[in-house]
Order: C-alpha cells, then sequence, then structure tokens
C-alpha cells in the first residue's frame, strides 16, 4: 500500500514547494527593498491577465512540455536524459535544414517536414549515447551531458561558417522563407476588432505540444512498447526474466526523449525567430528537468508544470520591464522555484509522508 | 478581491499611467549586459547624464533571452515610452518588424541601420578614429610591429582593424601589424583569459603597442600589456585610467553623445541615417592625465593634422564594410 493518497502526491507536494519557494523569494525582494506585493501583481498582469501576456507564456510552456516529456520518457525506463540541451540544438539544425533547403508550399506542409527533421535529428544526438550506455555501460548522466557541449560546437562552427549568409554580423542562417513561417496565435484568434495575442511568440508549435502529451500518454500507459519501458525502468533484472530486452528498450526510449527535445526547435526556431540562432535552446532543455520532476513523468502534470514555468519567464520578464529588479535576481528567483519544486521534492515528502503514516495509525 | 489588493491596484494603475502620459525615454541593452566596461556602459554614461540633467527617470532593461527583444520593444512601446533606444546590431531584424506597427513611437538603434520612417539609426565612422590611434601606435613603437586585438570576427570589428593598419603604415609603411580575433561566436566579447594569451603571442611576435577592439576581452589584454610593461590602446569608452601611464589612448565612440543626444530630442527627435563620425565629435581619441607623459607633441599635433583632415574630406580612410576588403591589412 501506498504511504500516502494519490492527491497529497500530485497536487499537494508542488503546492507546498510553492509556497516554500514564495515564502524565500519575498524575503530576497524585501531584501533589495522591493515590495513583493507589487512584484507578484505584476509577473501575475503581466503574464496571465492580457492576452499577449499568454502568449508569452504559452510559448515558454510550448519549449517546456517538449522537453519535459523528453526527460520523463527517459525517466520511465530509468534513464536521466540531461542532454535535452544539445538535442534541442540538434533539432533546431534539423528543423533550419528542412526550412531552407526544400521549397514548401504550405506551412501546414512544412511543420511536418521540419517535425520530422527535428525528430530526426535530435534522436540521432541521443542513440550515441544511448547505445554506449546500452552496450558499454558508460553512464547516461555523463555522455548526454558531454554531448550538449559537443552540440554547441557543431552548431557554433555551422553557423559560424557554411550556413551564415556572406557579409552578415550576427552567427545566424538566413531568413526562412515565407511559406514556411507559422501562424502566430495572433493570426489565428485576432479579429479586427478584438486584437488577442498581439505581437506574442505563441504559434501553432503549442498544438503539436498538447498532441505529443497525449501521444506520450498513450505510449506509456496504453502500449505493450511503454509496458516495457516501464518494465524496464522498475526492475531491469525483473524485466530481463520477462523477456524484454534491456538494449532495444533503452534505445528505443533514448531515442523517442531525443526526437521530443529535439521537436522543441519546431517552436523556437520555426516559430519564433524563422531562422536559426546560436542560442536557440536558451536553457529550455535544462528547465525540462525540472518540469518532468515536478509533473511526475506524468504528461498532464509536465503540461501544468510547463505552464507554471511558462509564466515565471513570462512574470520575470515583465519584472525586468517594469521594475529595478536587477536580472541577476531575478534568476535566483526562478530557480528558487526550481530549487524547491525539482531538487528538494524529498524535504516536503518525508515530512507529509510521516504524517499521512501517523494519521493512518490513530485511524487504524 | 479584498480592500488592500483593491488599493494596490489602483495605486500600481495610477504609476503606471502617469510614466506612460510622461513619454519617459526607454533604454534596451544587449545581452552583454550594462556594465562590460565598453559598449553597454557608454550608453549607460550617456543615459545617467541624461537623468541627471532633465530629472527624468529612464525604463531600462537588460535582455535575458532572445524572445524578449520583441517583447521588450512592444511593451515599451504599448506603455508610451518615446524614443526608445537599443544598443547593438542584433536588434537590427527585430526593429524591422516592429517599428511599422508603432508609427507614433520613435525608435534609436546604434551601430545598425533599419530603414524605418521612425528609426534613427546611428552608426559610426570607427575606421576613423582606429586610423588615429594607428597613427599614434606606428609613432610609439619601437620595434616597428604593433598588434590588434578584436573581439568577435565580424566585419565591423574589421572595420576596426582595417582602418587601425591604414593608420600604421601612414606613419611607417615598413610597420607590420599583426592582427588577431578572439573568436568567432558573442562569447568573444567576455573573453579576457583569451584577450591576454593573445597580448602574450602578439608580444613574442614582437608587437610594443596593442589595440584592443574587443569588448570585456580588452580589459584582459590592457591588463597583460601592463603586466608585460609595453603599451596598449583602448576603445569605445576611455579606458586611459585602467593603467595610468601605460595605456597609450583610447579610442572613443562616443555611444554616450548618441544615447543622450537621442533622449534629449525626445518625441520630437530626428530621424534617418545619422553617421557619427571625427567631423561631428561621434569619434575622437582620448588625451587625459593618465597619458599626457605617453603622448609626445610631435605625435599629437601629426594626429590633430589628420583629425582635421579627415574632418575636412581630405583624407579618407578606406572603410571594410564598404566592400568587404583591407588595402592595408590581411585577414
Amino acid at each position: 500500500m501506498d504511504k500516502m493518497p494519490a492527491w497529497a502526491d500530485v497536487v499537494l507536494i508542488p503546492i507546498i514547494s510553492l509556497i516554500l519557494a514564495g515564502i524565500l523569494s519575498t524575503l530576497v525582494i524585501l531584501a533589495i527593498g522591493e515590495n513583493p506585493l507589487e512584484a507578484y501583481k505584476l509577473m501575475i498582469e503581466g503574464a496571465l491577465m492580457r492576452s499577449a501576456g499568454w502568449g508569452y507564456t504559452l510559448y515558454y510552456a510550448t519549449n517546456f512540455m517538449f522537453t519535459g516529456l523528453a526527460v520523463s520518457v527517459a525517466f520511465h525506463a530509468r534513464m536521466f536524459n540531461i542532454g535535452g540541451e544539445g538535442q534541442a540544438m540538434l533539432g533546431g539544425l534539423g528543423v533550419a535544414l528542412a526550412c531552407l533547403f526544400i521549397p514548401w508550399p504550405h506551412w501546414s506542409l512544412a511543420i511536418l517536414g521540419s517535425s520530422i527533421g527535428a525528430a530526426l535529428f535530435g534522436a540521432a544526438w541521443a542513440l550515441i549515447p544511448a547505445y554506449l550506455q546500452a552496450k558499454r555501460g558508460s553512464h547516461i548522466v555523463i555522455t548526454t551531458i558531454m554531448f550538449n557541449f559537443i552540440a554547441a560546437a557543431l552548431l557554433n562552427y555551422l553557423l559560424v561558417g557554411l550556413l551564415k549568409p556572406a557579409g552578415a554580423m550576427d552567427p545566424a542562417t538566413a531568413k526562412f522563407p515565407e511559406p514556411t513561417h507559422l501562424p502566430t496565435f495572433q493570426d489565428m484568434f485576432a479579429t479586427a476588432e478584438t486584437p488577442l495575442f498581439r505581437g506574442a511568440p505563441a504559434n501553432v508549435s503549442f498544438f503539436l505540444a498538447l498532441l505529443a502529451c497525449l501521444l506520450v500518454w498513450l505510449l506509456i500507459w496504453r502500449t505493450k512498447l511503454g509496458y516495457e519501458i516501464r518494465a524496464f525502468g522498475y526492475s531491469q533484472s525483473g524485466a530481463k526474466y520477462a523477456g524484454i530486452s534491456g538494449v532495444k528498450t533503452i534505445i528505443i526510449a533514448m531515442l523517442i526523449s531525443g526526437g521530443l527535445a529535439g521537436m522543441m526547435a519546431v517552436n523556437t526556431t520555426q516559430g519564433e525567430a524563422e531562422r536559426l540562432i546560436l542560442n536557440m535552446t536558451e536553457g529550455a532543455g535544462f528547465i525540462g528537468i525540472a518540469v518532468a520532476l515536478m509533473g511526475r513523468n506524468h504528461p498532464f502534470g509536465v503540461l501544468l508544470a510547463a505552464i507554471l514555468f511558462g509564466f515565471l519567464y513570462q512574470g520575470g520578464a515583465e519584472l525586468a520591464l517594469w521594475t529595478s529588479i536587477p536580472r541577476e535576481l531575478i534568476v535566483v528567483i526562478q530557480a528558487l522555484v526550481i530549487l524547491f519544486t525539482g531538487a528538494l521534492d524529498n524535504m516536503v515528502r518525508m515530512p507529509l509522508e510521516k504524517l499521512f503514516l501517523a494519521l493512518r495509525k490513530k485511524e487504524a | 478581491m479584498t480592500l488592500m489588493t483593491k488599493f494596490l491596484g489602483a495605486a500600481a494603475g495610477i504609476a503606471l499611467t502617469a510614466g506612460a502620459a510622461a513619454a519617459e525615454p526607454a533604454m534596451i541593452y544587449d545581452l552583454g549586459g550594462k556594465f562590460d566596461k565598453s559598449f553597454n556602459e557608454a550608453a549607460f554614461a550617456g543615459l545617467t547624464r541624461f537623468s541627471e540633467e532633465t530629472g527624468t527617470e529612464v525604463r531600462e532593461i537588460e535582455l535575458q533571452s532572445e524572445a524578449q527583444r520583441e517583447q521588450a520593444l512592444r511593451r515599451f512601446a504599448d506603455a508610451g515610452a518615446n524614443p526608445i533606444v537599443m544598443t547593438g546590431f542584433a536588434f537590427g531584424n527585430v526593429l524591422a518588424e516592429v517599428a511599422p506597427d508603432y508609427p507614433d513611437t520613435k525608435f534609436a538603434i546604434i551601430d545598425m541601420v533599419v530603414d524605418e520612417p521612425n528609426v534613427r539609426s546611428v552608426v559610426f565612422n570607427e575606421h576613423e578614429g582606429s586610423y588615429l590611434v594607428g597613427m599614434m601606435a606606428a609613432m610609439a613603437s619601437e620595434t616597428g610591429t604593433v598588434g590588434f586585438i578584436g573581439g568577435m570576427d565580424i566585419p565591423l570589428i574589421r572595420k576596426f582593424a582595417c582602418g587601425y593598419a591604414q593608420g600604421v603604415k601612414a606613419v611607417n609603411g615598413d610597420a607590420s601589424v599583426v592582427a588577431n580575433m578572439t573568436g568567432t561566436t558573442p562569447a568573444a566579447w567576455n573573453d579576457p583569459v583569451k584577450g591576454s594569451e593573445l597580448t602574450k603571442a602578439q608580444i613574442s611576435q614582437g608587437a610594443d603597442v596593442i589595440y584592443a577592439a574587443a569588448g570585456g576581452t580588452g580589459v584582459g589584454v590592457l591588463q597583460t600589456a601592463a603586466d608585460e610593461d609595453i603599451l596598449s590602446i583602448g576603445v569605445d569608452s576611455n579606458q586611459n585610467y585602467m593603467h595610468p601611464g601605460e595605456v597609450l589612448t583610447s579610442m572613443l565612440k562616443r555611444v554616450d553623445n548618441a544615447v543622450y543626444d537621442a533622449m534629449i530630442a525626445g518625441a520630437d527627435m530626428e530621424t534617418g541615417f545619422n553617421v557619427m563620425g571625427v567631423a561631428n565629435g561621434g569619434i575622437d581619441y582620448a588625451m587625459d592625465e593618465y597619458n599626457a607623459e605617453l603622448v609626445s607633441e610631435e605625435m599629437q599635433t601629426a594626429v590633430d593634422e589628420a583629425k582635421a583632415a579627415i574632418a575636412s574630406g581630405e583624407l579618407s580612410v578606406h572603410d571594410y564594410t564598404s566592400d568587404s576588403t583591407c588595402p592595408a591589412l590581411e585577414f
């Protein structure tokens, strides 16, 4: 029997963690002489009370959904993929190549092509660490993080040399041709009378991310492959006894994970910048780890956690715009939330478990 | 909603609308941050001068991510900030898209040309200033070899190097110029350790005056040059004070003046193409008490003559970005 009811696991722990992070952030803001109430109000108004604010929140959330799903799929096989950053960079390369060198007639086809490109490149980047783990026992944490650096260097080389248009100063590719531009929320929902999502970068790839959440849920809980991944994750020797190949499971789980991380680039590269830029991932690969942890590796949890982190990013930008809180401290506030919801999970969990056990004993 | 939150909301609302009505200027710094000791910090100096003189508060933001470029522009424009000033060529693409949406807002971009009716594009003739400090380097050099250390290898920095080399050759046709770039990515703007290594390498090739046009990387160049007891030349801001008696001069790029001018003009700022050069005081070389002993009278006369000749149009310095070639230096 579980130590505590499911609702406490899914709802209570994240909320308590958030409150703790909020209290510490309040102290930080007070310490630099700003008004915390006003700061939170600015964050909420800027991120959630305007349609353009939602446009940014959901744009960031799209990135975090893809990278969060990537981490959680791998984690179901107890593979800790912290190479989402590198896989997303390669995904960006896939998107750029698909958009620049194939003459797409319409965005609906282009997004299919670029998604496949992104997923293939991202998966290919995860394949080598997966192979090394499955066959050679090199630890996946070490290899995936090392591959982030190789990806950064590779992208660097390509953007500075081969893919940069002649005479340009920015290390970036040329702008993608017009037919590959994805419709933004503004194009989709705004009318002449109600200008919604003005200038916000959220685009149609948000729905791609929702679809990815659904597919991952189906994969993990409704297919044989998902069962094998979970079985392997719970007990490698048990899975082997049941006839599940460890090598195959590790490699397939990592390929799916890398592909999902890569697809993040559809949002940033094709949806927002419309060209491949050097720092296109902006750390979303790492935020994905916190998102997956907070979402308990469940696609629905990942969705909610991604929106929370999207809110933090957009709210942080609003703070930077309208207050004199320096950007370094905004990063501190964001980091506190990651710390409490991601890394310090057990700090809240253990006392709660004890509490529930004590209550249960009393009842018995 | 409690009374307290209602009250707070009203107060914040009043504060925001009050800000919008005053049409205060706004400043957006590029990813390097405003305290880079060089380019962005010069912009900050111009802003500080403006707000001290006028008592107006200026909204400012240091960017954290690429997606924020457009966001910051739109949010400031929506709030009624006017004019909106930004530093760095990386804003070019974004501003070209945003500016037409806000025809009543004026924008000023530094180091890039954006051809919109409500944008002032400020570019500097860095090659002219580099020519002047190149002349001084050649005159101060005893070995006949001088160095150049650039930041990121982009056409803009090659423009510095090319002007510098032309200045050197104008004084001493036999002098050789050793030129290195720190890197090919934006990280090259803030890598003082690599700057220091390049300085040592150039010294071993005989260079005894080194010009750093490398943002934060230049701090390492100037430090190592001072440690090794050779002369260095600073860039953008006046960096003579950093190592008194060891920095020959600094090539001044008056980003502070450009920012100040744009802000003081306010909503009536004239738009269009704005070239800051030696002729209108946008580009200069630095003289102060820290380098007075290093610059001989003869040196200063020669440089001032060249400066006057450039200003009057008699002497024209080749601009690398005009045709991507340099007569005086091979890259």
